[in-house]
């Protein structure tokens, strides 16, 4: 196997940043050091640029099986190596769902056959995301699933939903909740406030968000299970998890680059491009969700990256599918958005989301000698304008602006998936 | 491209120039031939998303008095249930050649899609409980030909303004124009948050009920949850409807108005509904009037008299 030498970076290493070349071969770090040389070694350039853990998406979608007119696992793992991603949980509500222990293989065969991520399956806590009864949740186990969701929906039935959590806390899994409460949030499409009322759109008030999350955590409480908050969009549920941590719960929370960003003023441009679940909130919550994301409060940044069809967005707002496509841009527009130190920017991104899915064996390790060579090269100062996609789908809000930041290289296993500029072949 | 989307944001000298057209169509209406050839040769589509009909007969009126032609649109017989998108029907009807397109649709926000892909002026006459922008200026002419200039008007608007497109337009026109408005509503039919908004709000009709210039009424909505968001049809009369005993409360030189379908005997007693007073009939022929006006500017038609 051929020999990468990344030069001239700011590597973050186990004790911190660090100016270093770093040579990779047979998939691990073998040197990290000034200076490097070797001869025959594919050389990238990374001056001005930092170097550290692939990033990990926990949260995106890849609609294979079932709905490959909006993205496959190909095209999903294409747009995620661009993004500067070395693994992805891709979410199980596909068709059919991801309920069995044959399904989630096939994800994850799917995935190593592509070879451009590791894609990670998911599993749905409920048999077909029906909120009846439980999953195969032993096969899914087996099978390597660590997250177990029935994203897209909520676990309404607090019976159901405790049972699950008693049995993936003996397995020693992850319970991760699409907070919504279906009754506070019916026939909404925005965030209910100042801009849903102006607009006289039904809207999803944060209390939705919340009052799953509470209740939540009263059975967290009872199961000991590990619990994980999906897309927090509001002020009052970081809130709610800050107080979780604070009494020791096993809790932890991610965001999503659009929450990070765009308020719900944006929906006034009357684009489906801002419709997603839970929605965009107001000023408030994005600099409650950015505090959190720097303090820790919120682990990890995860996309729901959720492509949809030209087609499907070719309606009015309020008649298009929830969801947007994120995974090129969510760094650049993390890092514009909230501007986090080296350290913490691969916490959040990498090392944060990879502990969460337990994937911190291969994922999201500090650059040093042997260390997986599952990394990225990420120019922080780079302003890149986000004009074209490798999704199938463009239901973007990323799309047409610029951004600070741009992903250079990124290697998956020592192999480089994804150049920005000019590679040696 | 002009469009006509919203009232939010228009100025004022562009509304007083629709009524001012309008007032001049307001005579061309009652002419013996009531029919100018300003827009002749043009094709306007009616594209009703939702169903309507004195609306939807309004525009056909007013296109027909400009001498343009008509193509009419209607979902129920439409591609769009077949599972064609928004967006192919739109492109599909615009190939077939026309000028400018008015849109009704049952969701916020259609209008601006339209003309997003149109490429044609596009009126909106109707999007959700958002905006009808050509309600609010048929209202504002209304009240324009019947007190002179608007300004000082104090303007109650009473009902369910939180379903209500009528009430968003109207108070955005109306208070450009330097009307005072006033929104009056059961709690529960209030928007959520209307910080920002040029108007005050109360719970209580009878509080202001003897400084009003001119109570608009709007239609207690049945179809938007109406009876479970408040007691009950008659508790709803009892508070906020303008009953007999209310209107011989107002001023003597007060007028009413209601963008119709009214309910008699939920939000206007039956012998107010009738009085000279309600100027609801003025309302409708206003309308056709006002969308003349509106037609003429956006497709550029030419003066021939």
């Amino acid at each position: 196997m051929s020999e990468v030498l990344i030069e001239g970076g700011l590597v973050l290493g186990p004790s911190g940043p660090v100016e270093a070349d770093v040579l990779v071969r047979e998939g691990r770090v073998v040197e990290v050091g000034r200076a490097l040389t070797a001869p025959d070694a594919d050389r990238l350039d990374a001056r001005g640029c930092w170097v550290g853990p692939g990033f990990v998406d926990i949260h995106a979608h890849f609609r294979e099986p079932g709905h490959e007119y909006k993205e496959d696992i190909a095209s999903g793992s294409a747009a995620a190596a661009a993004g500067g991603y070395t693994a992805v949980v891709a979410m199980p509500n596909t068709q059919p769902a991801i309920d069995s222990g044959h399904l989630a293989r096939y994800v994850a065969d799917r995935g190593r056959e592509v070879g451009l991520v590791e894609v990670v399956p998911s599993g749905a806590i409920s048999e077909g995301r029906l909120g009846e009864k439980l999953s195969h949740v032993d096969e899914l186990w087996a099978a390597g699933v660590r997250i177990f969701t029935d994203d897209g929906d909520t676990v309404a039935d607090a019976g159901l939903l405790r049972r699950s959590m008693e049995y993936v806390a003996q397995l020693g899994g992850v319970i991760a909740q699409h907070a919504i409460d279906s009754g506070l949030a019916a026939g909404g499409h925005m965030n209910e406030g100042l801009v849903s009322s102006r607009m006289g759109m039904q809207g999803v008030p944060s209390l939705a968000e919340e009052i799953v999350i509470a209740r939540d955590l009263a059975l967290v409480r009872a199961t000991c299970v590990r619990y994980h908050v999906q897309h927090v969009s509001s002020a009052g549920a970081v809130a709610l998890i800050a107080a979780a941590k604070s009494e020791g719960l096993a809790v932890t929370a991610e965001v999503t680059p659009h929450h990070l960003t765009f308020t719900d003023v944006e929906v006034r441009s009357m684009n489906p491009v801002f419709k997603m679940m839970p929605p965009l909130r107001t000023e408030t919550d994005v600099a409650a969700l950015r505090e959190a994301l720097a303090d820790g409060v919120i682990d990890c940044v995860a996309t729901d990256h959720a492509p949809h069809a030209d087609h499907e967005k070719d309606t009015t707002f309020e008649d298009a599918p929830f969801g947007v496509t994120g995974l090129e841009w969510a760094a650049a527009a993390v890092h514009t958005a909230v501007g986090l130190d080296i350290e913490r920017f691969f916490a959040r991104m990498s090392s944060g989301p990879a502990l969460v899915a337990q994937l911190a064996d291969r994922h999201g390790q500090p650059v040093g000698v042997g260390s997986h060579a599952n990394l990225v090269v990420f120019d922080p100062t780079a302003a890149t304008v986000a004009e074209t996609t490798r999704s199938q789908s463009s239901n973007s809000p990323y799309l047409g602006r610029s951004w600070t930041g741009a992903v250079r290289f990124t290697l998956l296993a020592g192999v480089v998936t994804h150049a920005s500029v000019g590679v040696p072949s | 491209m002009r469009h006509l989307l919203t009232t939010e944001g228009l100025a004022r000298a562009e509304i007083e120039s629709f009524l001012d057209d309008a007032d001049e169509f307001v005579e061309v209406l009652s002419r013996p031939i009531p029919k100018v050839p300003a827009l002749r040769g043009k094709t306007v589509a009616t594209m009703f998303f939702e169903s309507s009909t004195r609306t939807k007969m309004s525009f056909e009126k007013a296109v027909k008095a400009l001498s343009a032609d008509t193509m009419s649109f209607s979902p129920g017989t439409s591609a769009l249930k077949k599972g064609e998108s928004l967006k192919d029907t739109v492109l599909t009807i615009k190939a077939m050649g026309l000028d400018a397109m008015i849109v009704r649709h049952s969701d916020t926000g259609a209008a601006w899609r339209v003309a997003e892909w149109a490429q044609v002026p596009v009126i909106n006459g109707g999007d959700g409980q958002h905006q009808h922008p050509t309600q609010a200026l048929l209202d504002c002419l209304t009240l324009r030909r019947h007190f002179g200039p608007l300004d000082g008007l104090r303007i109650g608007i009473v009902g369910d303004i939180r379903h209500s497109r009528v009430a968003r337009s109207d108070v955005f026109a109306m208070s450009t124009l330097g009307a005072e408005v006033t929104l009056v509503s059961p709690p529960t039919l209030l928007p959520l948050d209307t910080t920002g908004w040029p108007v005050k709000t109360t719970s209580n009709l009878d509080d202001i009920l003897t400084e009003l210039d001119v109570v608009y009424l709007l239609r207690v909505q049945a179809e938007r949850g109406g009876a479970s968001v408040f007691p009950s049809y008659a508790e709803y009369r009892q508070r906020f409807g303008l009953t007999r005993e209310r209107f011989n409360r107002l001023k003597p030189d007060s007028v009413v108005l209601h963008p119709g379908p009214m309910i008699r005997g939920v939000e206007i007693d039956a012998a107010v509904a009738d009085d000279s007073r309600a100027l609801v009939l003025d309302q409708v022929a206003n309308g056709v009037a006002v969308r003349m006006a509106v037609l003429f500017q956006l497709l550029g038609g030419e003066r021939s008299e």
